[in-house]
C-alpha cells in the first residue's frame, strides 16, 4: 500500500495526526524518563575520580546532545521551507527553536554547575563553552527576530536565513575539543570509538538521550498545533474544529 | 530547472561558501582560539611570553610540595617532553592530583619558574568506578613490570 505522504504536509491532516501521536511520545518519554533517572541515580556506579558529581553528566550530555541535533533539524526544515514554500516546514522550524533553546541553556548551566567543582571555575572561554553560547544566541536570534517581524511568511524567510547561516557553528562545537586545546575534555562516546564509559553508566545517559527525544518531539508536535491554529484561523477547517469544539 | 529547484541549490551553494569562510576564517585563528599553551610550546617560545597566559599540561607526578605556614603550592607542569615550574597560591580544585591534567593561568618569571593566579583541573573523558579504575592500573603496573625484566 503506498502511502501519500505529502497529505501530511497539509497543516490540516498534519494537526489531526499530531493531535493522536502526542500522548503517546508523552507516555514513553515518562517512562524513559524515570528510568534513565533510576539507572543514572541508582544504578550507575561511583565514578573513580570525580566520585558522585559526574551524574550530573545524566542531564549535562542529553541536553548538550539535544541542543545541537535539534538545531540541525530546525535549519533542515527551515531550509526546504525557504526553498520550497511549504508552510509546514517553516511552522516546524518555528515550534523546534524554543526546545532547542531550552536544552542550551540546560547544558551551559549544568556544565557550570559541574565546572565549579571539577574544574575549579563555572565558566572559561574556551573554545568549546563559548561556540556552545554562541549556539544560545542563534536560538535566540531565530526567535526575536521571527517575533519582531509582523507577517508570518516574511518572518519564516528571515528566520531560515539566521538558522542555515548558524549551521556552521554545529561542526564547530562538536569538534571544538578536537582541534582546539580547550578546558572541557574530549568526547566520551563518538562513532568511530569504543565508549570511555562503564556501561551502566552508558545505558542510562543513553535511556536519558531518548527521553529527551521522546519529550522533544512531543512538546514541539504540540507547538506546532498551535502554531497552525494561530496561522489558519482564518480557514473553514479551523472554523468547523472551533464549532465542534474539539480544540 | 524548476524555480525552486533553483532556489534550493542557491541555498545549498550559500551554505557551502559560508562553511568554507568559516573554515579559513577558523584557520586564520588558529592560534587565538588556543586555550592554554603546552610547556613545548612554551619552551619553543611561541607563547607570549611577558604577558599573561595559561600553560596546560599533566602534574608532574612526585612534583608538588606544599608550605606549611601558607597556602603557597609548587609543582610542575609536563607534558612528557618539556617541563615547567610553577607557583601557586590560593586554594586548589578537588580534582588536582599528581598524573593528572592541569590549567594554570600567570606569568613567567625570569628565572623560568610559572607564577600562576588560577589553577583548573582538567579531567580526562573517562568515566569508570574505583574498582574498575584500579584494575586498570595493576594491569599497568603488571605490564610495566614484564616490561622491564
Amino acid at each position: 500500500m503506498a502511502i501519500n505522504w505529502f497529505k501530511y504536509s497539509s497543516p490540516a491532516s498534519f494537526y489531526s495526526l499530531a493531535g493522536k501521536m502526542i500522548p503517546i511520545f508523552v507516555f514513553v518519554a515518562l517512562i524513559l524518563l524515570a528510568a534513565g533517572l533510576y539507572v543514572g541515580f541508582f544504578v550507575a556506579p561511583t565514578d573513580f575520580q570525580q566520585g558522585e558529581a559526574y551524574r550530573i553528566i545524566f542531564i549535562h550530555v542529553p541536553a548538550a546532545w539535544m541542543s545541537m541535533f535539534l538545531y540541525v533539524v530546525m535549519a533542515f526544515w527551515a531550509g526546504i521551507g525557504l526553498a520550497f514554500n511549504t508552510r509546514l516546514s517553516s511552522m516546524l522550524a518555528t515550534a523546534i527553536a524554543p526546545t532547542g533553546a531550552m536544552f542550551t541553556f540546560i547544558a551551559l548551566w549544568t556544565g557550570a554547575l559541574w565546572g565549579k567543582p571539577m574544574w575549579g571555575t563555572w565558566w572559561v572561554w574556551d573554545a568549546r563553552l563559548t561556540s556552545e553560547l554562541i549556539l544560545f544566541f542563534l536560538y535566540i536570534g531565530f526567535m526575536s527576530l521571527q517575533a519582531a517581524i509582523d507577517d508570518p511568511r516574511r518572518a519564516d524567510k528571515a528566520g531560515a536565513i539566521i538558522a542555515l547561516v548558524g549551521v556552521v557553528n554545529i561542526p564547530i562545537i562538536y569538534f571544538s575539543v578536537q582541534w582546539w586545546n580547550t578546558l572541557h575534555q574530549g568526547a566520551s562516546v563518538s562513532v568511530n570509538q569504543a565508549p570511555a564509559m562503564a556501561s551502566t553508566m552508558l545505558t542510562g545517559m543513553l535511556i536519558m538521550v531518548f527521553a529527551s527525544w521522546m519529550y522533544s518531539i512531543a512538546v514541539i508536535l504540540k507547538r506546532t498545533r498551535i502554531i497552525i491554529l494561530e496561522r489558519e484561523s482564518h480557514t473553514a477547517w479551523v472554523a468547523e474544529l472551533q464549532k465542534k469544539g474539539a480544540m | 530547472m524548476k524555480p525552486r529547484h533553483k532556489k534550493l541549490s542557491i541555498i545549498i551553494a550559500g551554505v557551502a561558501a559560508l562553511g568554507v569562510a568559516s573554515v579559513l576564517v577558523l584557520n586564520a585563528f588558529q592560534s587565538n582560539l588556543v586555550f592554554f599553551f603546552s610547556p613545548s610550546q612554551v619552551a619553543a617560545k611561541e607563547a607570549p611570553i611577558g604577558k599573561s597566559f595559561r600553560i596546560g599540561g599533566l602534574v608532574e607526578a612526585g612534583s608538588v610540595k606544599r608550605e606549611d605556614s601558607s597556602t603557597t603550592v609548587r609543582f610542575a607542569v609536563t607534558d612528557t617532553a618539556k617541563t615547567i615550574p610553577v607557583v601557586y597560591t590560593g586554594i586548589l580544585p578537588d580534582l588536582f592530583r599528581e598524573g593528572k591534567g592541569v590549567v594554570a593561568q600567570g606569568k613567567i618569571s625570569a628565572d623560568g619558574i610559572f607564577m600562576a593566579d588560577e589553577v583548573l583541573a582538567k579531567h580526562d573523558e573517562n568515566y569508570m568506578p574505583p574498582e574498575a579504575a584500579e584494575a586498570l592500573e595493576q594491569a599497568g603496573k603488571a605490564q610495566k613490570a614484564s616490561l622491564a625484566r
